[in-house]
């Protein structure tokens, strides 16, 4: 058990302890003891001296709410769909299939995409050509770069997502269907009202949990398929840490902001959590 | 009394059946044309004449790849990554989660409840990097394997596994003189083969997977994992040992995609049945 507590104060406790550096200038030669505290000068320095900061804090919202919006119904309607598939062995070949991409790295993924979308020699723009259109540099524009992130995180995550919500849809109780089937209820009616409904429960915790990662949203992916060119809407709070903090070593600063996002995931978890909380039977805790 | 169908659900059924078959050629035509890519002439994939199949097939990218020391060392690096930190983090969680399945043990709550605290707010990536920095870690295998040894998720689930087993089974094997230690190695764990098969197998793909970690915390290039090395192929574009041989600049990436994720292509169909699993279980707790 040792072993475990020991891991726990050393790689999550006591780097909360670090957190206090984003209120000193912190060096790494006088450590967290002989730094010289600075009070919140490193917050007013990133929103009142940061010309980015709020163009950061939109990028981390709209991607959310792509998220959100896209990405976040895709495996229900998925599930939805596989419960309707009538022969079992062509329902399990399309699972099977659906679930692969989960599998895959960000880094492959991300490696795809680049490679199929690049503007000479990719894939996808090899057909616009032929289909007569004009060539895009999909991951030099800004206004592109929201929709391949959430396509592609759709891809990779829509059948593995599916299983939850297939495991909630394997629980409801049959009779449900057939009282469903006496009351007149057709196939769409008894998906809307028998399967659908059955998957609130999932749907309510997923959502909860989505928003728990709602500041780090997929910022691994972002990392490697922004570039300077489309920063303007996929530069987030995240990946500007990193590069202030670690390519920078601007550490205070760097962790001030840092603090500032983990302050508003937390925050939003336990509030979506009371929410839901009285609304339903569901919560996390 | 079955119910004529009526036309509305047939063309469902219908319609269904071919999203479906959409549905999986748009899952598996890009790893097909990735392989078909890999492995078909340069000028060919560039031209974009190569769209299912391979063109002018040939093994060149892959003779280049397979003649690089540094594919061999990352390979070499991910592989050894991998290992030690699925055991290591087995070893440590299971540990962990089997006095925390002990009702009887002081401060139970108090470390669950720290531990659950970990999910919702940390010190986030800088803190997180001094921390490795100053433990003297970074450019060593265990700034790789440290940092993410214990799964918060993963130690609940195989806590609530512990507390379903039968007491009965211990106390008999307590009574037949085995001691704690014994009553874990030789009771408790192969009692929970499932869950730790389920949740080494995670833990082995993301860690096979992972690349920021290394990102952040090595610079020595002989420690660098797969997945840094295609990182650096593909997306920042470095040509291999910086040659400026161009000829095999395309296929090379979509080869490097190959060798990255054939491995677990291969294990994929034997364990996905595991993966499923554990992704119930973890989904129950969740």
């Amino acid at each position: 058990m040792l072993p475990g507590i020991l891991y726990y104060i050393l790689f999550k406790y006591v780097p909360m302890y670090g957190l206090i550096i984003a209120f000193q200038n912190f060096s790494i030669g006088r450590g967290i003891l002989g730094s010289k505290f600075v009070g919140f000068q490193h917050f007013t320095d990133f929103f009142v001296n940061t010309p980015d900061a709020w163009k950061l804090i939109r990028n981390t919202v709209m991607l959310n709410v792509y998220d959100l919006l896209f990405r976040f119904p895709a495996p229900i309607i998925l599930a939805l769909l596989f419960h309707e598939i009538r022969s079992r062995t062509f329902k399990r070949f399309v699972q099977s299939v659906s679930y692969l991409p989960h599998f895959l790295s960000t880094v492959v993924i991300a490696g795809i995409m680049v490679t199929f979308l690049s503007q000479q020699t990719g894939i996808v723009n090899h057909l616009l050509s032929w289909l007569g259109f004009e060539r895009i540099l999909f991951l030099g524009q800004p206004e592109w770069f929201r929709t391949i992130y959430v396509g592609s995180e759709i891809w990779q995550t829509v059948g593995w997502g599916t299983i939850l919500y297939l495991a909630a849809i394997a629980g409801v109780d049959p009779t449900l269907y057939e009282a469903a089937k006496i009351d007149g209820a057709n196939r769409f009616q008894q998906m809307r009202h028998v399967t659908l409904v059955g998957m609130i429960p999932v749907m309510i915790i997923l959502f909860v949990l989505t928003l728990g990662h709602f500041m780090e949203i997929g910022f691994q992916k972002i990392i490697l398929l922004y570039n300077p060119m489309t920063y303007e809407t996929a530069d987030v709070l995240n990946t500007f840490i990193y590069r202030r903090g670690i390519l920078s070593a601007d550490f205070s600063f760097a962790t001030a902001v840092g603090l500032f996002q983990s302050v508003i995931g937390f925050v939003l978890v336990v509030a979506a959590n009371r929410v839901v909380k009285k609304f339903s039977d569901t919560s996390l805790w | 009394m079955k119910i004529k169908e009526s036309f509305g659900s047939r063309l469902f059924d219908a319609v269904n059946i071919f999203f479906m078959i959409v549905l999986v050629i748009v899952m598996v035509y890009p790893l097909v044309y990735v392989f078909s890519a890999s492995i078909s002439d340069n000028a060919m994939v560039m031209s974009g004449r190569v769209v299912l199949w391979p063109k002018a097939v040939t093994l060149a990218a892959y003779e280049r790849l397979v003649g690089n020391p540094d594919l061999w060392i990352s390979y070499w690096n991910t592989i050894r990554y991998t290992a030690v930190q699925t055991f290591l983090s087995l070893a440590v969680t299971s540990a962990m989660a089997y006095p925390l399945a002990k009702r009887w043990l002081p401060g139970r709550r108090l470390i669950l409840l720290l531990a659950a605290f970990t999910l919702m707010f940390g010190g986030g990536m800088i803190p997180t990097f001094l921390v490795v920095q100053k433990l003297g870690l970074l450019d060593t295998m265990w700034a790789i394997v440290l940092p993410t040894l214990v799964s918060t998720w993963y130690l609940f689930i195989m806590r609530t596994f512990f507390e379903a087993l039968p007491e009965e089974l211990e106390d008999a094997a307590t009574m037949d003189g085995c001691g704690t230690m014994q009553v874990f190695l030789r009771i408790v764990l192969p009692l929970s083969l499932p869950v730790l098969v389920s949740i080494g197998l995670f833990t082995a793909v993301n860690q096979w997977n992972s690349f920021f970690d290394a990102l952040l915390y090595l610079n020595d290039r002989s420690m660098y994992p797969l997945q840094i090395m295609l990182r650096n192929i593909i997306i920042a574009g470095s040509n291999v040992q910086g040659e400026g041989n161009t000829d095999y600049i395309e296929t090379l990436k979509y080869a490097m995609i190959m060798i990255a994720t054939v491995p677990i292509l291969c294990v994929y169909p034997f364990v996905q049945k595991y993966f499923v699993q554990g992704a119930m279980i973890g989904g129950i707790k969740g």
